[in-house]
């Protein structure tokens, strides 16, 4: 999306807390946020993994679907007419990952959706979408939804990821059930006495959570997980790095409109019931993929040597042909593999791994092999 | 002659014919820990603001202008074995290049300490 560049940036309810602690901020999908704090990008990717890293995802979209008849049926039917994840299956207490797809198969948004634990939002479904698109994903739904469906925006709702090792004693400290919760299970709970819905995910390929929060709170709860000398705040730039290494879609950069969540490899997000049946925007190119194989794939690159491979550099198969055969879609140096890492795609005959190709660099051809992703093991909660 | 500084935030040395040139605190500070770093060729000439090597840090890569027109006759191993000397000795041990200059008139175009410090500022 663009912006006006006259008019002014947003600002997340945690704002003046990371200019107060030595934020650089940066312009970002219209919000004013934090790219990096005092430590740096480097020491802040590492202490994520080592400790506990702290991020305002404010700027994320959060907002409910509601049926009127307070069925979980009505809502999930709703929802899987845009998306092919099964929403009808997800289970009271459960978050799944999916993506807004459009008429041709491509990707519009990738998300979160969960259902509440228990009977007290039953009907209802929470979302988590990218702050980019937002505006354009709340139009959209908005747009398809049933009559019986209703979209309400939780505009006055904050966002905070406590992720790495030490995120489950942190917060357990303050909430001791949160300790017993799986991977992508959620809950509501009490955090320094303020009512927090949460989920055990993140975008960092470590174990954590994040917590929603009222807006009018949520310095409160950022001080309350802060107050752990094992947490630290982390900007934008570590989020990126690390969500790198643990192989994870950035929207906009390795998955868009152009790319289908074939393509992408996010099969793994659409189970066999709605690759058969289908009734998802879609569907067709989906399906013809799945048959036939997808003409790319996005895969793992590991460069050789030390230069980082950065988005938008071509690939090709060999040191002389003029013909490329990828791109690299993201990409930099991963503090935790002490090299460059890369995602991007590539022709389906060459996206086996261990396929040596190059990248133009600098008027030259730097061997980039391609590799399983993620960089690192994940370290989510079993 | 004293140090010499560009716009562009290098900095330049020149004993003789020869420039030594780094990037400043103050550049290195913008940047954050670098992690790579391609130094020029030897022996390879440059034009006064050619971009002669590149920086790279986590987020993103950042070209190092050649302050002055000549020939690269001495680069520095140790900044690319350890990218991170720059960030902690950007004036000194984290130089990157050494420059035989071709056109000493081209010394009045750079920036003195003072009016760096006021670019900066």
């Amino acid at each position: 999306m663009t912006t006006d560049a006259a008019s002014p940036l947003q600002q997340t309810p945690l704002h003046a807390w990371h200019i107060a602690h030595g934020a650089r901020m940066v312009p970002f999908a219209v919000y004013d946020m934090p790219v990096q704090y005092t430590p740096g990008v480097l020491k802040e990717h590492l202490h994520t993994r080592a400790g506990a890293g702290l991020f305002d995802v404010s700027h994320m979209g959060q907002a409910r679907l509601i049926a009127a008849d307070g069925r979980h049926e009505t809502v999930a039917a709703a929802l899987e007419a845009l998306i092919p994840t099964d929403v009808a299956n997800l289970a009271p207490g459960r978050q799944r990952y999916s993506q807004f797809l459009d008429a041709t198969g491509g990707i519009l948004d990738d998300l979160m959706v969960s259902r509440a634990p228990g009977e007290a939002e039953t009907g209802t479904l929470r979302l988590v979408v990218n702050a980019a698109c937002k505006a354009a994903d709340y139009a959209h739904i908005a747009a398809h939804l049933p009559a019986g469906v209703r979209l309400e925006i939780d505009a006055d709702l904050a966002l905070v990821a406590i992720q790495g090792p030490a995120a489950e004693r942190i917060v357990a400290r303050l909430m001791p059930e949160a300790a017993a919760m799986g991977f992508m299970a959620t809950a509501f709970g009490t955090i320094a006495g303020l009512p927090v819905y949460l989920s055990r995910s993140g975008y960092t390929g470590e174990d954590g959570y994040e917590i929603s929060v009222n807006a009018s709170q949520a310095v409160a709860l950022w001080e309350a997980l802060a107050a752990d000398s094992a947490a630290q705040a982390i900007g934008l730039g570590a989020r990126d790095s690390l969500r790198l290494e643990a192989g994870l879609c950035l929207y906009g950069n390795d998955i868009d409109t152009t790319t289908s969540p074939v393509e992408a490899g996010l099969t793994w997000s659409i189970p066999k019931r709605r690759r058969e049946a289908g009734g998802f925007p879609g569907f067709e190119r989906l399906s013809r993929e799945w048959r036939e194989g997808p003409s790319r794939f996005r895969v793992g690159l590991k460069p050789e040597g030390r230069a980082p491979i950065r988005a938008g550099v071509v690939l090709y198969a060999n040191e002389t042909d003029p013909e490329p055969i990828g791109r690299v879609t993201s990409g930099g140096f991963g503090p935790s593999v002490n090299g460059p890492v890369a995602m991007g795609y590539v022709g389906r005959a060459l996206a086996t791994t261990g396929t040596r190709l190059f990248a133009e660099l600098r008027g030259s051809r730097v061997a980039i092999d391609v590799v399983d992703l993620p960089f690192l093991p994940n370290r989510f909660k079993r | 002659m004293s140090r010499a500084y560009t716009e562009d935030h290098e900095w330049i040395d020149v004993a003789g014919s020869i420039a030594t040139v780094g990037i400043t605190d103050h550049a290195q500070a913008a940047l954050g820990d670098l992690v790579f770093v391609d130094l020029p060729k030897l022996g390879s000439p440059l034009k006064k603001g050619d971009a002669a090597a590149v920086v790279e840090s986590v987020k993103a890569a950042s070209d190092v202008y050649s302050p002055l027109s000549g020939e690269v006759v001495e680069v520095n191993p140790a900044v690319a074995d350890e990218p991170g000397l720059i960030n902690q000795d950007p004036g000194g041990a984290g130089w990157i290049f050494k420059l035989k200059i071709s056109d000493t008139g081209e010394l009045a175009g750079l920036l003195d300490e003072a009016a760096y410090s006021a670019l900066i500022a």
